[in-house]
Order: structure tokens, then sequence, then C-alpha cells
């Protein structure tokens, strides 16, 4: 019994952590640089865990098969060890603490940035995006490159006006709204996230970032993707009963490409 | 004097006569106990036949049940479960697992029953107040059974009940089920609160002499942290439950902003934020995490020293882990909304305290194996259960890792990755630790054992069961799987990378896990009635003083003789010691006693 235990408790483990490890589930391709650095920080958590995960299972598995019942002697009085106790405080400490620590400048880069309007790209490309139950709506500022102001009272899906963007403003007559996220690759992008009803979250799983889309905030998103191609959007807060169909594509397209497209839609508008 | 075992005298109360007195409305710890539990085998096998309804409709979305066309006529027409319905299914397995099981069985059932027999009490502190707080909780889960058969059905915005899509009506085609959904949960946040603090008082007013509060047995420190947890928790989720009924039926405002439109219709409503109830609700969420597993952490520390035949290894520590646990579980809240859309910067704050208490939950697994290392291992079914819990705890712990830093959540958040986290560490090892609290005290409890081979299947089954289940999830989460879809098929990238196998695969385990449990169930109905006797009071060689008694236990518990206290709870194996364990009212054979006796 004692054997049986040790080894299914060892096999268990393995077969959770080794195709994590070499199976075919590992993270899609990464298209931004902060992408990356993610995934680096991935990598060091999946190691220093799966050192801890496997010598813990390995020690558990040998306490049993070492100290079962078989063996001869009784068992040994002890109560504990001070040192030992220090030493895993101390470590657990140091160790986790220092992870946390280690992919913090990971997650000001996704976040602070923006979160304080500070200065990005001046150059840089900022899409609204809006989400409603089951649909994402993306607004783009359109040729005179100001955003039109939005009133509730004007939201109509039917006419084709998702965000109720004034459309005798100056600004708001070219904003272009589309089903579509179209970015021009190796540009700056900003998302301003915003929700009509109730919570969404944009998810890409590409970019491995994701926030909610909180109806009564404006979330904002930076990133610069540098790999051209289509991607998915997958709302990730449940939203309602037709949650696990509210996705949209991201094309990131060659700059020229995305004039082009600017350009069609533009027309289309008219 | 102290080489006798000495007794305190205690005033004896009459047996309630009649059958519905002793064993419908009673006021015995013990008889409310197994009420707590009976609930919790009701509740648990309808979660789990509800999970098994999602798993079904994932892999299999168009296939038609008649039985569900009958049960629900409405989520299922034609017997097949709409997206809708997945998501009130989704609703009410999570609302039922984590309020009806993990929280009713380890404290109600054990606790109720065993807390005051470990620290020598006669009953609780206030056995009426015990009572009433099991009949709300009957009420509670009543009222959310309810859900299921109103117009509009059980609710579908997840157990977390985030607004404004629970808060507006017109956003889901839930009605009075999300009402009923918040009623149920007040109902069971104010039976908590009356069942906390009667542990709190208990625990500190009840102990027999000599029963130093750190010679309690683990346990009992389990429970009582426990208590503490559910006290300052559920009165903030109870704040919560009753604002967001009054958003849903008096037009307030708390947790509902302006400006909203839901299907083309503005909402007249402003003023409140999502993000109050998130705050309010994972202040209560996070904690309500150790309120399962901190008393599942008492019973492993109690079964592993029992089975390993020696002490606790570092008993202070475990007591000032749990202590940790319990203090830190209140300040990490903000992990659950890393994207949430709160301030980034509170997010690293949040972060550096996840991570902070993740080390007494390090402490208490290497202090779990070093009690086990150079003991004399029994591998009785409870024990396997216990180092199952240690194997899973790992496990299910480990992935935190990842969980605490905001910037790997961005990818983990709400995918199936959470899923598998958190049902290994909450949701399995909480399980595995009633299991083993129940076939160790099931001989206590019935006088009688569980069916030893039926265990050890059942313990190898759930094993296999959950690695496969919760495992796998894992991966789907590296994919990019967000969870709570009701088809997989809703985005391209997952389909192409092989997720449907995988959610294939799960399916396959997670039948043979449900068919696991019903051996367990099976061998426990049977036990009850025709298993092996238990031949004395202390069948397994344990210290504690639920074993000084007979089995099960008479009324009054110590029939007005509680013995007096002279040893902590895990004196195993002492040098010079003639048996290898002594019990804590055992006076020692070796050393001569002070003259004083022992006081708290």
């Amino acid at each position: 019994m004692a054997l049986f235990t040790a080894i299914v408790i060892w096999l268990l483990a393995l077969a959770l952590l080794l195709p994590a490890w070499l199976g075919p589930w590992g993270f899609p391709e990464a298209i931004t640089p902060l992408a990356r650095q993610i995934d680096s920080r991935m990598t060091l958590t999946f190691i220093l865990s799966g050192v801890i995960f496997l010598l813990s299972q390995f020690a558990l598995g040998y306490a049993v098969l070492r100290f079962s019942r078989k063996r001869e002697e009784a068992a040994s009085y002890v109560t504990g060890n001070d040192r030992w106790e220090m030493l895993w405080t101390t470590g657990g400490l140091a160790l986790f603490i220092g992870l946390s620590l280690a992919s913090y400048s990971a997650w000001a880069e996704a976040r602070f940035d923006a979160e304080r309007h500070a200065e990005g790209d001046p150059n840089r490309l900022i899409v609204e995006v809006v989400a409603q139950q089951f649909v994402w709506n993306m607004r783009y500022a359109g040729p005179n490159g100001e955003f039109g102001p939005t009133d509730p009272q004007l939201i109509d899906d039917s006419m084709g006006n998702a965000v109720g963007v004034d459309r005798s403003h100056p600004m708001g007559a070219d904003d272009l709204i589309v089903p579509r996220l179209a970015l021009p690759v190796g540009r700056q992008v900003e998302i301003v996230l915003k929700s009509k009803d109730v919570l969404h979250n944009f998810f890409v799983p590409e970019l491995r970032i994701k926030l909610d889309a909180v109806p009564g905030l404006e979330g904002r998103l930076r990133f610069t993707p540098d790999k051209t191609g289509t991607y998915e959007i997958a709302c990730s807060e449940l939203c309602g009963l037709g949650h696990y169909r509210m996705r949209a594509f991201m094309d990131v397209m060659e700059p020229a490409a995305f004039e082009t497209w600017l350009v069609e839609q533009a027309q289309y508008l008219q | 004097m102290s080489q006798t075992v000495q007794y305190t005298e205690v005033e004896r109360h009459a047996e309630p006569k009649g059958f519905v007195n002793r064993w419908i409305f009673s006021t015995d710890h013990k008889v409310i106990g197994i009420q707590y539990l009976i609930l919790a085998v009701v509740a648990a096998f309808t979660g789990m036949a509800l999970s098994m309804l999602m798993r079904i409709r994932l892999v299999w979305p168009d296939r038609s049940y008649a039985f569900l066309e009958t049960l629900f006529p409405v989520g299922a027409p034609d017997g097949v479960m709409t997206p809708e319905f997945y998501l009130a299914i989704l609703t009410m397995h999570g609302t039922i697992m984590v309020f009806m099981v993990l929280t009713t069985a380890p404290q109600g059932g054990f606790g109720n029953y065993f807390l005051p027999i470990q620290i020598g009490a006669p009953d609780m502190a206030f056995p009426r107040l015990n009572m009433l707080a099991f009949w709300l909780t009957l009420l509670s889960f009543l009222t959310l059974m309810a859900a299921f058969f109103v117009q509009g059905g059980a609710p579908g915005s997840g157990w977390t009940a985030y607004p404004p899509l629970s808060a507006l009506r017109e956003a889901t085609t839930a009605g009075i089920g999300q009402d009923l959904w918040l009623v149920s949960i007040s109902i069971f946040c104010i039976a908590t609160m009356l069942s906390a603090l009667n542990f709190i008082v208990t625990t500190l007013e009840m102990r027999t002499e000599g029963m130093a509060l750190m010679r309690m047995p683990l346990t009992v420190w389990g429970w009582f942290t426990t208590a503490v947890i559910g006290l300052l928790a559920f009165g903030v989720l109870l704040a919560g439950g009753i604002l967001l009924l009054m958003d849903r039926n008096l037009d307030t405002s708390f947790f509902i902003p302006g400006g909203l439109v839901v299907s083309d219709r503005l909402i007249d409503r402003e003023g409140g934020s999502p993000l109050l109830w998130q705050h309010l609700f994972w202040f209560f969420g996070h904690p309500e995490v150790y309120i399962a597993i901190l008393p599942g952490m008492g019973i492993i520390s109690h079964v592993l020293a029992t089975f390993s035949r020696k002490p606790v290894f570092g008993y202070r520590a475990m007591v000032y882990a749990m202590m940790a646990i319990a203090s830190l579980g209140f300040v990490v809240w903000g992990h659950h909304m890393f994207v949430s859309g709160m301030s980034p910067y509170s997010a690293v704050a949040f972060s550096v305290l996840t991570m902070a208490i993740a080390v007494p939950s390090a402490i208490k697994t290497f202090n779990w194996i070093g009690t086990m290392w150079g003991g004399r291992l029994r591998l009785d079914s409870p024990m396997l259960y216990a180092i199952g819990f240690v194997s899973i705890f790992v496990a299910g712990g480990i992935t935190g890792l990842f969980l605490g830093q905001p910037a790997l959540d961005m990818y983990f958040h709400d995918t199936y990755f959470v899923v598998g986290h958190f049902h290994l560490i909450m949701g399995v090892a909480a399980v595995l630790s009633m299991f083993a609290g129940l076939t160790f005290w099931f001989p206590k409890m019935f006088g009688r054992f569980m069916n030893e081979p039926l265990n050890k299947l059942h313990f190898w089954l759930t094993m296999f069961g959950v690695y496969g289940v919760f495992g796998p999830m894992h991966f789907l989460g590296t994919l990019g799987h967000p969870r709570r879809y009701a088809d997989i098929t809703g985005v391209n990238y997952l389909a192409e990378r092989g997720s449907a196998e995988l959610h294939y695969f799960i399916t396959i385990a997670a039948m043979i896990l449900i068919t696991a449990q019903f051996i367990f169930l099976a061998n426990l109905l049977w036990s009850l009635f025709a298993g092996k006797k238990a031949p004395e009071n202390n069948p397994w060689e344990a210290t504690s003083l639920e074993w000084t008694i007979p089995s099960p236990p008479p009324y009054d518990n110590f029939a007005g003789r509680v013995p007096v206290v002279r040893r902590g709870a895990y004196d195993y194996s002492v040098p010079g010691s003639a048996k290898d364990f002594l019990m804590q009212h055992e006076p020692d054979e070796m050393t001569q006693e002070p003259a004083t006796r022992d006081v708290r």
C-alpha cells in the first residue's frame, strides 16, 4: 500500500506538470514586447513553482514510502524544530514576494502610464472600444483626428450609432463605428475601454492583457503590436446569455493597408 | 494525586423526550452537527449533478434529454439545454457548493459535533442559537432551490453576482430567481454569523479544566479561527446582498451607474458603482476561501498526527499560521479585482499581501510533511484522504503563484486556469478533508466503521478523477479559454488548439469522479446499519477527549464527569511510555506532576 501510494502521488504530480511543459497547450504567439516580457515572467514562475511542486510531492510520497508501518522502529517523538520553521518562513517570504516584485515592471508598463494619462507616443492611435451585450463596437476619430461628443440618448443600434455619437457636431460627423478592431503594425495603440450596459472584458490572448469594460468608467490599455495577422477579442467577464459568442476580430495590418482601410470605412460612412 | 485520571463534576441535563425533540428540533450539538452534514450531503449531490449537466452541455451541446424537459421546461425546451440554462446551473452549482457544502459541512457539521467534545463541554454555549442557525441555513437552502422553479428560472449571473448584470432586470432572462438567490444568501449570512458567535463563545468559555488554548487540538483551532473569520466576513456580504436587493426592487442605485443603455433602452438610474459590489463581495469572498479550508487544515493536522503516531510538527507554528491566514485573509481581496478597472497601484499592494499569505500555507504544508517524517504511518483510509489532501493542496496552491502576480493574472484571470486552481485548493482539498474527517470520526459518531476496501477504492478513483478533471483545466487556461462560456465553439482560436479534446477528456474524468462519489454514498449508508462494529471507545488509539467517551457519545457527552486535561493533544510515541499514545486526560507515567493544578 505504501509503495502504491507513493508511486501514484508521484505519477499524478508528473501527469499534471509534464503536459504543461511538453504538451501542445502552450501560450498563443506573443505579438507585443509587453506580451513577451510577461511570458518571460511566466517562465520564471513556472520553473520556480514547478520545482517547489515536485519537491513537495516527492517528499510527500517519500515520507509515505519510508515511514510506513512496516518499519521496525517506533515513531520519533519530535514536536517541531524552530530552525526549520524559520527557514521555510523566511525562505518562503523572500521567494514569494521576490516573485511578485519580479513581475512588477510588466504590470507597471501595462497599466500605470495609461492610467495616469502619462505622455505616450504622440503619434499613437487612439481607438475607443465600446462593449455592449454580445457586441464589440470600435470607434475611430475619423479624418479630423478628434472624437465627437456622445450622449446615451442618441444611441440607436438600428441606425448604426451604437455609441451615441453626436453626428451634428463637427467632430462627431466623421467618427467611424465599426465591428472590427483594425490596427497598424508597429505603432502604439491606446484602447479606451467602455461599456454601455453590464461588465465585459477585453481579452486578446496574443496581447496577454485583459481589462474589464466597466459601465461608468473608462479603462485604458496601451500596447504596440509588432506582428500582422488576425486575432480574436474574446469577452472574458460574464455578461449574460450570449457571453460565449461575444467576440470580435482584431486585424493588425501593414501601415499602408491600414490607411487604405480607414479611407474605405470613411467612404462607407458617407 | 497526579497519577490518576481526574474529573470535574458538572451539572447534568435531562435528555429530551420524544422523536421530534430528540432528532428534529433538537438543541443537542451532535444532532445539529449531523443535520448540517445531511444538508451538506444533499447539497453536494445536487451541486454535483449540476456540474455533470454543465460537462454534458459543453461536450454535447445539441443532445436532448427527456428528463431535462420534464424537470426544466423553460431551461431545456425539447430536452436541450439553452445557454441561459447553462449559466443558471453554473451559478447554482457555485452557490450550492460554496455556501451549502463548503461552509456548512466542515464548520456546522464536524465543528458542531466535535468542538464541544474535544474541549470537554457538554454542549455549545448557546444550544438554542445553534438550533436556530441550522434551521435558518435549511431555510436558506430551500429558498435557493426555489429559484429553479420560478418564472425565468435560476439566476445566471454567477455565484459572484456582479452587477449591473445581477441588478438590472432588463439585462437577463432571470427575474425573481435572482431575488430568491439574494434572499437565500442573506439568510445564510445571518445563520452563519449566529453560528460563528456560538463557536467563539464556546471555545473561549466552555473548555474543561486544564484545556489551555495551546493544548487544544488543531481541529478546535481551525473551527475557532473559522468562526472569527465568519463573524467578520458574512456581515459585509449581508450588507451587500441587502443593497443589491434594494437596487433590484426599490429603484436604488448603489451598484448602477448613470447612462446605461440595455438593448437600445436608456436605464433611468444613476450614481452607483459596479466596483463597490466587487469590493464588498470579495471582502467576504476571499475570507470565505479560508472558511472552507481552515477546518480542513485542522482535521488534516489531527489525522496526520494520529496515523503517523507522532506529535504534530510545530504545533505553535501551525496555530500562528492559522492566525496569520485568518488576518491576512482580510487584506487580499483585491487580487480578485486586478483586471476589474480598479486602480492599478492598489494591485501592487494586494499582490505583495497575496504572496505573503502563501507563506503560512507553505508553513502548514511543510509541517504536515514534517509530521509524517520519522513517524510510523498507518495507511488507513482517513490517513489516505489526509495524504491526498496534502498532495492536492500543493497542486492547487502552487498555481496561486501565477494568479497572485497582476501581470500574469491579466492573462489567466477568468480563464479555466482559475477554475482549475480554485476547485483544487478550495473545493477538492476541503472535500478530501471532510472525507478524512468522516472516515476518522465515523466510528465515534455511529459506533461502526466504514467499509475499508470501498473507502480505498473511492479514494483512488477520486484522486485520479480530480487530477483528470481539474488538471487539464489549467491547460485550457494557458490556451486562453475564458470561463463561463456556454459553448466552446464561440471563439476560433480555441478550436484550433485542441480545446474540444481537452473538454472531452474532462467530461469523461468527471463521470468517473462522480461515479466514485456514489460508491462513497453507498458505503456511508450501508456502514450506518451494517458496518463493522467499533470495538471500544478509542479504535484509532487517538489522544483527544472525544475518544474517552462511548461511541456514539451519550447526551451531555461526558455524563456529568468531564476529565481534567493534563497535556497537549498530540502526545504520540512519548519516550518511556508503555503505549505509543497518551490521551489528553491521562497523567504522566514517568515524571511527577507539579503539586498545583494546571490553570487555564
